[in-house]
């Protein structure tokens, strides 16, 4: 029993160091702006189009669905508040964090393991650079920086597809729907909505830096590491949603 | 009068490595001296490159130290480790260059970032193009190391090893993979390298022919290639063979008593001089 509790407690320890290394490398020097930037445009760029479209079509089904339910209660109108809502809080957040996992975490582990098994993180140490500093601090900074700004615009979007369905579908006003909308948020919702893509970030790049750089067995190895912080990296949203959700319930501001 | 034997550059004392429960290097113990090169055989899998990486404070042991230019690994932090690492190349297995850097910024790479090389910016470039053209591969600075063959990605990665002048240069398996001449092409650099910078050498190889170009050959930089040691031109640096079987160093010796060995394993290794 000990010895299978031994290897996933081994990884978590593991984890919290390599984690708490990339945030201390935060403050010490020699900081990479060039790789920073080159992350930035990688993961945040990058990844512009595809969390567009899923802002959008989610957008347009949340306000598809809730119209459904709220014509039972004869409050068609109030479409903008619940699309405003559950995109502010839940889905843009989530979503977006999903999308970055499956694209980021995956990614950075592919080229972490390549690099493992091909011996340059090696060579990088041999050469004088700490391949925290220079690969995972990097990759945390511009994942944090951009997974708030990605969730934004996905949620802008996605309000943006509720009003083109409510418009054209539902035939609501558009100064009715962006009321709505715009009343239905508080600063909660906003501030649970930028704390959640913050922690999302951590988890995506720390989740494929760190089964990058544990990679081993050649290049089946690099396919095994990039499946595996993928389904990690998506499992840990959802966990780590639950717990932000249920501290922000809990303080009744939910 | 005795002869003043010449500084310990690296020194390995019972060093045992595993890895997952495996033992990797099983108590091995040597001593390499400066300006000595010292070539190690081994089968795959006997922990050669292991032993090179722990020469690099890159694998730490389980147990035993490792002593580099007087100073041991196993004390160091990682940061401290840095300015010992600068004072040793490093051949990789495979070449290890960066995919996302062109040849000229990979042979920079250990001028900018070693912090104890402190090489000034305007010399860089100067000293990228002078350790290529050493590795006669001058003209290909703007190229990624994908654009590059076996032999020339080998070669750039030498250029990458020596262009800060370490005094003791590790080479991992240098000739795998390789055709035969390309292979010849490389261990001449080796040679040119070791006689021109007076530099420590340790090759790890499963080649024999090599550690043997090693031991008796010099490298005439009037005619640009290697040719026998002559005794009028001086002695050669002394050459210790090491082999290691199943992560045990199983012998250490000259050439002589390498090929006079009776054990198995050995024999296997080393055919016949050329």
């Amino acid at each position: 029993m000990l010895d299978l509790l031994k290897e996933p407690v081994l990884a978590v320890q593991e984890f919290v160091v390599l984690a708490g290394k990339a945030f201390r490398n935060i403050f010490r020097t020699p900081h990479y702006t060039d790789d920073i930037i080159l992350q930035m445009d990688t993961i945040g760029v990058g990844s512009l189009v595809v969390v567009v479209l899923v802002g959008l079509f989610s957008g347009i089904v949340m306000a598809l669905q809730m119209s459904r339910a709220l014509a039972q209660y004869g409050e068609v109108e109030k479409t903008g508040t619940l699309v405003a809502i559950t995109l502010a809080r839940e889905l843009g957040p989530v979503l977006t964090a999903i999308m970055m996992a499956g694209r980021n975490s995956s990614g950075i582990a592919s080229e972490l393991g390549s690099m493992k098994v091909t011996e340059q993180i090696d060579a990088m140490r041999a050469l004088g650079t700490d391949p925290i500093q220079k690969l995972v601090t990097p990759r945390l900074e511009a994942t944090c920086f951009m997974l708030p700004l990605l969730t934004v615009i996905a949620d802008f979007v996605g309000l943006f597809g509720g009003w083109v369905i409510s418009v054209v579908k539902l035939h609501i006003t558009s100064r009715l729907y962006w009321n709505s909308a715009w009343q239905a948020l508080e600063w909660n919702d906003v501030a649970q909505g930028l704390i959640k893509p913050l922690v999302f970030a951590v988890v995506v790049s720390l989740i494929g830096c760190f089964y990058g750089l544990r990679t081993t067995g050649g290049t089946q190895g690099v396919g095994r590491a990039t499946t595996q912080a993928m389904v990690a990296a998506t499992i840990m949203i959802f966990i780590t949603d639950v717990m932000i959700t249920e501290f922000f319930v809990s303080q009744g501001v939910s | 009068m005795p002869e003043t034997p010449a500084p310990s550059i690296l020194r390995f004392e019972n060093v045992t490595v595993s890895f997952d429960g495996e033992t990797v290097l099983n108590d091995v113990s040597f001593e390499a001296f400066e300006g000595e090169s010292r070539v190690i055989l081994g089968a795959a899998g006997s922990g050669k490159t292991v032993l090179l990486k722990a020469a690099l404070g890159l694998v730490r042991p389980d147990s035993g130290r490792v002593l580099a230019f007087g100073q041991d690994l196993g004390a160091m932090r990682e940061a401290q480790l840095f300015d010992i690492r600068s004072r040793i190349g490093m051949l990789f297995q495979e070449s290890a260059l960066f995919d996302s850097l062109n040849i000229e910024e990979n042979v920079a790479y250990p001028l900018i970032n070693q912090k104890s090389i402190r090489c000034p910016a305007n010399e860089v470039h100067a000293r990228v193009e002078e350790a290529l053209d050493f590795v006669e591969l001058g003209g290909t600075l703007e190229k990624f190391p994908s654009e590059l063959s076996g032999g020339m990605r080998r070669r750039a990665a030498i250029a990458r090893a020596v262009v800060t002048g370490p005094p003791l240069v590790l080479y991992d398996s240098p000739s795998a993979g390789l055709d035969p001449i390309t292979a010849h092409t490389i261990m001449a650099l080796l040679i040119k390298e070791r006689d021109m910078a007076q530099t420590t050498t340790m090759l790890v190889t499963h080649r024999y022919q090599d550690g043997n170009l090693m031991a008796n050959f010099r490298y005439n930089s009037k005619q640009g290639r290697l040719e026998p040691a002559r005794q009028q031109d001086g002695p050669l640096p002394r050459t210790t063979f090491m082999v290691l079987r199943e992560g045990r160093l199983i012998f250490e010796g000259d050439q002589d008593r390498l090929e006079s060995s009776a054990d198995d394993y050995i024999s296997k290794f080393c055919k016949r001089r050329e």
